[in-house]
């Protein structure tokens, strides 16, 4: 069972603008029926570059129907420049969040919407960007750099739920890692630096962090670590199970925990047990 | 109607007779079947009987019954112990469209220095059973092909199988867990030397399961233990579920024949039913040779999920083989195994019987699913294409 917000099962049951616009001014097709999800966006423009109408096909599951309805709904009556700012993200956002192995939906519907917007640019149809990296699924290298970069993916499972890439035959997983660790390598410190985080999103990036990257880990040799308290840039934790007792300790602190942090979160925090 | 469940290959109701028969080993008599007083003896001379009323469905003798936790477990059990007990022997044949306990382990293997021959079906999920017997080797440690699919019901020649592959010398093992209670098994007369079934498959709890082991069958325990089940399968038994497949499997020997009439004309019904007013739509599997209870229809140019959610507005339960459902991207590997096309695997529904269906249900649902299916082909921008390439012929 998928669990979906409200807010999806709504669209999905009442999808809106539904339809084909017969003159539209920009048409964006993306996906196929192999895939097991397609869209087409029909986009209506008027001479302010502000899109009157758009409407849509979709073949796929409940939020692929419900990313593509919610799409119509965020562009309509907004200028082609606003319109083209629309991120996978801001298209799960406005659904109250996606499951995460249903994250490309929202991915198809971005690109569709960008699609329609070459299409009404006139900008000849792009030949497929990129070499395929992903033969089952027909996805890029740029398509997987550019999701990897915009939604901050870690792991190939990740780049799967996002661009479907790797989900099939898996025999593009190496280069998958490739591309990540590409990725990563390059982005490293700039948007790290760049980021601002509040404290509530700092404090939830923390346990995020520790969810993903350090707890199993720890776990694999039967220790556990237990976030107490978040005081400026100190985190506080409770080290369990036999790393409480590991003389150890304070090197996984220090060398694995704090690093961790430090590199995902940002670069001033400091770990300390209480 | 509360809920109109046509998902047995999924998981059963537990029958009321079984739950009745069942509560008393959670409740009141509740000591270890090993230990010596005569509190115990009650238990586990009940246990006694659970064994014979299975090893009666099977046709088989109570001592080559071996209860296990779930049908999984089994499927695990047959395969090790055939592996491990010849080690010398490095080739395993299966089917591409074993259930993920059979294929997984497999693959598993493969990985570990086996040789697996992954013997592919027709479009109608038919056994290239030539391909089968060809691959045989004097290093083939063991034949895993399972009697009847969970995803389309076809059922395959066990009997024949079995014979052929034991005339080689090589060990025979069928995971039943679909076709046990829903066509009779007589392993009498079989050469079939492990068999797997699954206790919720037929209307007993989740978590108990059975390995048959064909007396002389060449064995090495899986889990390792205590001397229970005769040192095959170590661990305390799971009273109550066993005694509820026993009591499971005494009803399904008297409920076999309303399941291959009565519940047969049932499904035949909604299968005749949704194919005449759902243009487009088409069967997957092979109608001459398919379990009575399951029917697995594809609706071309939609998605299963979809059809499902929908399905689920009204209370009707089903599966799908498509992508979003099958918990990978891609759809089910039964139908990718039998080249159905995309168009059409991705829209499959499987509707699994059961005894207690009735006529009123599947009337329901042959009238909720025509418009189910008309609105999602209404959103697909696929539909027309295809609706006109279908009315063309
Ligand atoms: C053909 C087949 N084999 C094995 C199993 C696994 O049985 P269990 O769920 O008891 O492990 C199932 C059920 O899902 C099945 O349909």
């Amino acid at each position: 069972m998928w669990e979906y917000t409200e807010k999806v099962k709504e669209h999905f049951l009442n999808p809106r603008n539904v339809g084909v616009i017969d003159d539209a001014d920009g048409v964006g097709e993306v996906g196929s029926l192999a895939c097991g999800d397609a869209l087409t966006l029909y986009l209506k423009i008027d001479e302010n570059e502000r899109i009157q109408d758009a409407k849509f096909q979709t073949f796929g599951c409940a939020s692929a129907i419900a990313s593509s309805s919610a799409l119509t709904e965020m562009i309509k009556g907004r200028t082609l420049e606003e319109a083209a700012k629309v991120t996978n993200d801001d298209i799960a956002q406005f659904l109250g969040g996606l499951p995460k192995e249903k994250m490309h939906c929202s991915v198809m519907g971005r690109e569709a919407l960008e699609k329609a917007i070459a299409d009404y640019r006139g900008e000849a149809e792009k030949k497929v960007e990129g070499n395929i990296v992903c033969e089952c699924f027909g996805v890029t290298d740029l398509q997987i750099e550019r999701a990897v970069k915009e939604n901050h993916l870690r792991t190939i499972e990740e780049v799967t739920d996002y661009t479907k890439a790797g989900g099939g035959c898996e025999s593009c997983h190496d280069r998958i890692q490739e591309i990540i660790d590409h990725v990563l390598g390059m982005v490293h410190e700039p948007p790290k630096k760049a980021r601002k985080l509040t404290n509530i999103q700092k404090i939830k990036l923390i346990e995020e962090t520790l969810d993903r990257e350090v707890k199993p880990s720890l776990k694999q040799d039967g220790g556990d670590i237990e976030l107490v308290d978040v005081d400026g840039n100190t985190v506080l934790v409770k080290l369990r199970g036999t790393c409480a007792t590991c003389s150890i300790s304070q090197v996984t602190l220090k060398d694995y925990v704090e690093k961790k942090l430090r590199e995902l979160v940002v670069p001033e925090l400091v770990v300390e047990e209480v | 109607m509360e809920r109109i469940y046509l998902d047995n290959n999924a998981t059963t109701q537990v029958a009321p007779e079984v739950l009745e028969e069942m509560l008393p080993y959670l409740q009141d008599l509740y000591a270890n079947p090993s230990s010596m007083y005569s509190f115990a003896g009650e238990v586990s001379q009940k246990l006694k009987e659970a064994r014979r009323r299975v090893a009666a469905l099977l046709g088989a003798q109570a001592e080559e019954i071996v209860f296990t936790s779930c049908g999984s477990e089994s499927d695990s059990t047959a395969i090790w112990a055939a592996v491990h007990s010849q080690p010398e022997k490095r080739h395993i044949v299966t089917t591409r469209v074993e259930h993920p306990a059979v294929k997984n382990l497999c693959e598993h293997l493969s990985h570990r220095g086996w040789r697996v021959t992954f013997v592919p079906v027709d479009a109608k999920g038919r056994l290239d059973t030539d391909l089968l017997y060809r691959s045989l080797t004097p290093d083939t440690a063991i034949v895993s092909v399972m009697w009847a699919n969970n995803e389309t019901g076809v059922v395959f020649p066990i009997a024949d199988i079995a014979r052929e592959v034991r005339a080689r010398g090589i060990v025979f093992h069928t995971d039943a867990v679909q076709a046990v209670g829903k066509v009779p098994i007589d392993l009498q007369s079989l050469e079939v030397d492990f068999l797997s079934l699954s206790g919720h498959k037929l209307h007993a709890p989740k978590g108990v399961g059975v390995l048959y082991i064909r007396k002389g069958t060449k064995f090495s325990p899986f889990l390792i233990g205590g001397h229970q089940e005769r040192g095959r399968r170590g661990g305390t038994e799971n009273v109550a579920s066993i005694i509820a497949l026993g009591k499971a499997c005494e009803l399904a020997g008297s409920h076999m024949h309303d399941e291959n009439s009565r519940v047969r004309k049932l499904r035949d019904r909604l299968e005749a039913g949704l194919l005449a007013s759902i243009p487009a739509s088409a069967v997957n599997g092979d109608p001459e040779h398919r379990l009575p209870n399951t029917t697995n229809i594809g609706f071309e140019s939609v998605e299963g999920e979809a059809i499902l959610l929908l399905m689920d507005r009204h209370r009707i339960c089903a599966s799908s083989g498509s992508a979003c459902t099958s918990g990978s991207l891609e759809p089910s590997h039964v139908l990718r195994a039998m080249g159905v096309p995309f168009t059409s695997a991705h829209g499959s529904v499987r509707f699994s019987l059961s005894i207690y269906n009735t006529d009123a249900e599947i009337d329901y649902v042959i009238e909720k699913l025509p418009p189910i299916i008309e609105r999602l082909r209404s959103l697909s921008p696929f539909w027309k294409k295809q609706a006109a390439a279908h009315a063309a012929g």
